[in-house]
């Protein structure tokens, strides 16, 4: 069905939903790409107008990717709770933005409402939101999960550990993986992105963080980001594996170019719950997505790089993942051009996955290539941890040597904690004050050169 | 004021930034302006101007023929934005090697200054120096070097197919990291054309003197060659199994024995 809005003598006539929605997207590079963005600002604000006006309901009869041949419109429509979604059903897009932002919108009410939500519906509401509504809705959502801790509670922020080597060293993994801790970093997880596919590799880099994590009782959980059928092989023969990684997409065609599908994110699933290795809680996947990946699979079927990323939020709910970031400066300027760009796309990522029920981080990054800096990342890391982020990237002096792009540090997460007063996961912030890391307030102490974590870097390295 | 991490020893294990003390929560002076150096040498790589002619004669001098083309992106700006440009000739440059009408040849090689004009200055002579032996010893027949400028690694897909070659090699300048702003990716295709996909091709990343060296990607890329016109595959299909051939780590020389 065509929409229409008319401002002043011109009328806007957009095609289908489908159309609407892209054009109703602020600018980015990505949909340009593709041909799908509006042409002219006007254009972009009577979108937005005619959007407002949009019953929420109209997401559930019309699909934006054909509900016959793309599983994830299978699943986000098939598993749809109507009973969660009826405090809102009568609600056209633009009241819905209002309704998240008055007061009746309590994080219980939210988080009851979360089921009801398709992930069209929450890149709808993003586009009519600005930058301040990304935040305080999101802020407002809660989503907990556990496995050796407890990430998401309010007032707390994890970080994720990052000790990538360009040759998977054990003595240069273990020396960052220090190097992280006495910075108390690792409390979301210990996360290896391994320059070799090689099984044998992976599952060495497996059993040091084991180690580390057993000898020295983290309350941490450790991750290979491998492919999900490698972890599955790997668990298959024993190894230690906590946590199961996937990069996955918004549709079953990009999810595909990834070389998954939802029956075998299922089995990764299963796999790693019947290990039980988590103690406080079981939630064992790893999800990573990020705008522009479908497109960049030729799978984007004409559909904004926003709404597909917030559809890869739909494919993670299913499978309680303790952990899912966007990473949303990685993918290059053809998709997101700037530091406004990658600022805008990770804060409305972090609210439809928020809004969505999924626990949320952001690897705030950027590549050389595109028109971005510290600064960009200084403003979109402060931004986010106002709007309350799961997690953020913790990577020595913010410089991947193995992935060549620029993330966030572990300087940066004790600047965002002493400018916002964010905690860590408890259990982890415990293990800090009893290690001698951290004082019972969560400062850092003074580094000792003869903590005995640095007599195990000795070891890897002997 | 500075507190000094007391394990900076452990950076001979890694590249990574690791021990970089702190003042409070910051990161001290001196590393500031480290990192924003190593920030503007990586900017300047991709924006640095390709020298396309010093490079064609560099190639020249090795005794290669050479040919100079340039991709759809009228701007370095342009091509950022758009890489599907990056990735067709333009209108010229296909008219061009199409005139030319080529016999069918072995191996076409592209020069492609991709993401780092710096990395393809700085690699492309001592690694096709490197190469050389491996073309003579195998005997295989070669069209012409392909220099091309604001190109992708997809463009040699057609340079391949108008040049008839059997297959394509690709060195492309790879997307520069804070602490590698001139590394050098080698992308092999079987029987290229337009079209073909990025799981169809086996690359060969991070050749530089601090990464891998070029005699050793000189002979990576010779084995990945050799078994692709054998098997006439190239992608997935073709794993890498060089590595048995090492000796103590090292390549065997492509001029004696076998």
């Amino acid at each position: 069905m065509a929409y229409v809005h008319r401002i002043g003598a011109r009328s806007y006539v957009f095609a289908d939903l489908k159309e609407l929605m892209a054009k109703a997207t602020p600018p980015r590079s990505g949909d340009m790409l593709a041909g799908i963005a509006a042409s002219s600002a006007e254009e972009n604000v009577a979108a937005k107008m005619a959007l407002a006006e949009v019953p929420l309901k109209a997401f559930l009869s019309e699909a934006l990717v054909p509900y016959e041949t793309d599983e994830v419109t299978r699943l986000i429509l098939d598993t749809h709770d109507p009973v969660a979604f009826a405090p809102v059903s009568a609600l056209t897009v633009g009241d819905f933005r209002d309704f998240l932002l008055s007061d009746q919108a309590t994080p219980e009410q939210l988080a009851a409402l979360a089921p009801g939500l398709t992930p069209e519906m929450a890149a709808a509401v993003s586009k009519l939101m600005r930058n301040q509504d990304l935040i305080l809705v999101a802020r407002k959502c809660r989503v907990v999960t556990c496995f050796r801790n407890t990430i998401g509670l309010p007032g707390t922020m994890a970080v994720r550990l990052q000790p990538n080597h360009p040759t998977d060293d054990a003595a240069g993994v273990s020396a960052t993986i220090l190097d992280g801790l006495l910075y108390g970093c690792g409390d979301a997880v210990i996360g290896i992105n391994p320059a070799s596919d090689s099984l044998p590799v992976i599952d060495r880099l497996l059993r040091l963080m084991d180690e580390v994590i057993t000898r020295f009782e983290i309350p941490t959980q450790s991750c290979v980001l491998t492919h999900v059928t490698s972890s599955i092989a790997l668990m298959n023969r024993g190894a230690p594996v906590d946590l199961v990684f996937q990069s996955i997409a918004g549709t079953e065609g990009a999810n595909r170019a990834f070389g998954v599908d939802l029956k075998v994110l299922r089995e990764g699933t299963d796999a790693a719950a019947a290990l039980r290795r988590g103690t406080v809680g079981q939630n064992a996947m790893y999800f990573e997505t990020g705008q522009g990946s479908a497109l960049s699979a030729g799978a984007h079927h004409g559909v904004d790089q926003q709404t597909l990323e917030a559809r890869a939020y739909g494919v993670a709910r299913p499978f309680k993942p303790l952990l899912v970031n966007t990473v949303v400066g990685f993918i290059g300027p053809e998709y997101l051009y700037d530091g406004k760009q990658i600022i805008r796309a990770g804060l409305e990522d972090h609210f439809c996955g928020k809004l969505l029920g999924v626990p949320l981080g952001v690897d705030v990054c950027y590549t050389n290539h595109a028109e971005a800096d510290q600064d960009d990342m200084d403003t979109l890391l402060t931004l986010l941890g106002a709007a309350g982020v799961t997690y953020i990237m913790g990577i020595p002096g913010a410089d991947d040597v193995m992935l060549n792009y620029q993330s966030t540090s572990f300087h940066d997460a004790l600047y965002i904690r002493e400018v916002l007063g964010l905690k860590r996961a408890p259990e982890f912030e415990a293990w800090l004050e009893r290690m001698g890391i951290a004082d019972a307030a969560g400062r850092l102490l003074p580094a000792s050169g003869t903590h005995p974590l640095v007599g195990f870097v000795k070891e890897q390295a002997a | 004021m500075i507190a000094r991490d007391p394990w900076l020893a452990f950076s001979r294990h890694t590249p990574a930034r690791i021990a970089l003390g702190r003042t409070g929560a910051s990161l001290p002076t001196q590393e500031v302006l480290r990192f924003a150096l190593a920030h503007a040498q990586a900017r300047d790589a991709v924006h640095l101007p390709f020298e396309a002619t010093k490079v064609e004669a560099e190639i020249r001098a090795l005794g290669f023929e050479t040919l100079e083309v340039a991709s759809a992106a009228p701007a370095r700006d342009v091509y950022l934005r758009r890489p599907d440009l990056g990735r067709r000739l333009n209108a010229e440059s296909r008219a061009r090697l199409a005139a030319r009408k080529a016999a069918p040849v072995d191996l076409a090689l592209v020069v492609a200054d991709g993401l780092s004009a710096t990395a393809i200055h700085a690699q492309t002579a001592p690694f096709l120096a490197a190469f050389k032996p491996w073309i003579t010893k195998e005997g295989w027949s070669v069209a012409p070097v392909v220099v091309a400028a604001q190109a992708r690694v997809a463009l040699g897909d057609e340079v391949g197919e108008l040049l008839a070659a059997r297959a394509l090699v690709v060195l492309v300048g790879e997307r520069p990291g804070l602490s590698s702003p001139d590394s050098l990716g080698l992308y092999l295709t079987f029987a290229p054309k337009v079209g073909r996909s990025d799981a169809e091709r086996n690359c060969i990343s991070n050749v530089r003197s601090e990464g891998l060296s070029h005699e050793l990607a000189a002979f990576k890329l010779a084995w990945h060659l050799k078994e692709a016109l054998r098997r006439a595959v190239s992608g997935v299909e073709l794993k890498d199994e060089s590595d048995l051939l090492l000796l103590h780590g090292a390549p065997p020389p492509a001029l004696t024995g076998g």
